[in-house]
């Protein structure tokens, strides 16, 4: 074919260097963050905090937010919220709660059975956004709200009681234990689930065409439609994506504390948007990353223990979770700028 | 001379609205056709409608000889016809390797994506059609508006288009820019590929057009070929000609109204 010339290459731009390359990540943000609010809580906090006892209680918490947002950060990428989780949470550990203690199945039934309805509540979920147009926020609103009362009323109805326990005594609990709620050198087994949650999302989200079409969803839903990226697929698929990991988070909590109540998981779909937010994650979707939403959990886990290290009321971690939160979306949105090349 | 693409009395209404009505249109390979007409005159729904995304309600569109049906967008690229859209960033945030391939990624088994030759085709791609971009890696948001269209059209070509349809590809443009774009559709009409080009600006379709339709109020009004006109024909007709008159008029009017009311 013909070509046409379209002059010598620009020579108005400088060359990109590494570090640019390097602060032009969506994590660069949040890995930033991170290190200073280590270097803050390793000043106030004292020595249990740098040493290796610090880091497992921090990991451990961070673990269970890391988990709901690497599959929330995919979503949010993707365009799309939900705000269910934590409410799914609370009622898919219920619901193994009562399946196994109450009736008195096998742990491993009862999990199964809690997997498959939190696989159902995920693609009733999507369903409902793709089919009705509806913004997620609302759908996903509506359902946190409806799943949190259905399984307060639910679990009041059948045991007359909020709260169950004794997991302990059910057949399968031990191996259940082993997988969900030991120990591994002294750290949760939730970190190395964590771990492998990251890697997994982090691969799909970059090495797969499914990544892809997550982006590219996010980024222009009709354009990507137009160009044959099955979005609504997508989108269904990251909502049972986003059930089925805060039922895995609901599991490794009520092997862990033996049982479990109908409050559980309250506000954690806040800490997980917080968390994908902090790593970069654009609100408008088409943009962020896995790995920077895990950094995000990271340092909420740090921000959350520290503040216990260094003897602060932790009345105040609301707050400087607040602040965090503004501040990291101002710095990432200032690099953004950069980035697109816009000068404000 | 008869059109690898044809649309032959075609006709569209949205309720009692009708945009389209009896439009015929031929498109050859390896040639430019333009289409003309004012905001509301019905380019949109004809875009809409040769790209796939609405289907006519009368006449009849054929490809190759062949009467179809499209479905959706994605039907007619795999037959052949390419729509670029007028939005000029459909994926800003995206690297320009991503976004050239999206819908259409290379993957080995497992959906696990070929990066390295995703790269290697789309660098290859954009230079054979001598696009310069610095980097693959570089986000769609950081290129001007003449380099997005230029790559959506290399992107187009590279996916067998065998039927470009512009839509408005200058309109967002400075000068320098729509003339960067201009060559680029001259360079795909060289490569045999049949382009549609949308627009409401008579120079830019003067530079570049075969053949030039009217459109007007959802019909076309005239065709011309290009030995059988002039650039100052094509002005005047977009203008409006006897339009203009009418609203000459019609402004006088509301003067003189206005004028009794006071």
């Amino acid at each position: 074919m013909s070509t046409v010339t379209a002059g010598p290459a620009d020579d108005r731009l400088i060359r990109r260097s590494v570090t640019r390359r390097l602060l032009s990540r969506p994590e660069f943000g949040a890995l930033l963050g991170t290190i200073i609010v280590w270097i803050v809580f390793a000043f106030y906090a004292g020595s249990v905090f740098i040493g290796l006892d610090g880091v497992r209680n921090y990991t451990a918490v961070a673990a269970d937010i890391g988990i709901l947002a690497v599959s929330v950060s995919l979503l949010m990428i993707a365009g799309e919220f939900d705000l269910s989780i934590g409410s799914v949470i609370a009622a898919t550990g219920m619901l193994t709660a009562l399946v196994a203690i109450q009736m008195q199945q096998n742990v491993w039934l009862a999990i199964a059975v809690s997997g498959v309805f939190a696989m159902l509540v995920g693609l009733f979920n999507g369903w409902l956004v793709v089919r009705t147009g509806l913004p997620s926020f609302i759908v996903t609103l509506g359902m946190m709200f409806a799943l949190a009362g259905l399984t307060i009323g639910v679990t009041r109805l059948v045991t007359d009681r909020t709260q169950l326990g004794g997991l302990e005594d059910v057949p399968g609990f031990d191996s259940a234990h082993a997988v969900f709620g030991s120990q591994i050198f002294g750290f949760n087994v939730t970190v190395v689930w964590w771990v492998i949650f990251v890697l997994g999302g982090t691969y799909a989200l970059t090495r797969l065409r499914f990544g892809n079409w997550v982006y590219g969803t996010g980024g222009n839903l009709d354009g990507a439609r137009n160009l044959g990226v099955p979005v609504n697929r997508v989108r269904i698929t990251l909502f049972v994506f986003t059930a089925m990991s805060a039922w895995f988070v609901a599991v490794t909590q009520l092997v862990t504390f033996k049982g479990t109540d109908v409050l559980r998981g309250t506000g954690k779909e806040f800490e997980a948007i917080i968390a994908a937010v902090i790593g970069g994650c654009l609100l408008t979707g088409g943009y962020g990353s896995v790995i920077g939403a895990a950094l995000g959990a990271l340092l909420f886990g740090i921000v959350k223990q520290g503040i216990i290290f260094a003897q602060i009321d932790s009345d105040w971690y609301k707050f400087f979770l607040g602040v965090m939160l503004v501040v990291a979306v101002l710095i990432n949105n200032w690099f953004r700028r950069r980035l697109l090349g816009e000068r404000k | 001379m008869s059109g690898y693409l044809e649309l032959a009395g075609v006709g569209k209404t949205f309720g009692n609205v009708i945009a389209l009505r009896d439009v015929s249109l031929d498109v050859p390979l390896g040639s430019v056709t333009c289409v003309l007409g004012d905001n509301g005159a019905g380019k949109s729904t004809l875009i809409k409608i040769l790209s796939g995304v609405y289907q006519p309600d009368e006449g009849a569109y054929r490809i190759d000889g062949t009467e179809v049906r499209l479905s959706s967008p994605r039907e007619a690229m795999d037959r052949g016809i390419a729509t670029v859209f007028q939005d000029l960033a459909p994926q800003p945030l995206m690297p320009i390797w991503r976004a050239f391939f999206l819908g259409n990624e290379i993957a080995r088994a497992g959906g696990r994506l070929d990066i390295r030759r995703q790269k290697q085709e789309v660098t290859a791609q954009l230079a054979s059609m001598g696009i310069n971009v610095r980097d693959v890696d570089q986000l769609v948001g950081t290129l001007s508006g003449g380099e997005r269209q230029a790559v959506a059209i290399a992107r187009a070509i590279y996916f067998g288009a065998r039927i470009l349809i512009l839509d408005e590809p200058t309109s967002a443009l400075g000068v320098k820019q729509a003339g960067v774009v201009l060559r680029y559709i001259t360079a795909a009409k060289r490569s045999g590929v049949g382009v549609v080009f949308i627009t409401h600006n008579p120079h830019h379709a003067y530079l570049v057009g075969d053949t030039f339709s009217l459109l007007n109020r959802g019909r076309l009004i005239a065709s011309y070929e290009r030995d059988s006109l002039v650039l100052d024909d094509l002005v005047r007709e977009m203008a409006g000609g006897a339009e203009l008159e009418t609203l000459t008029h019609e402004l006088r009017g509301m003067d003189d109204v206005r004028g009794m009311d006071e």
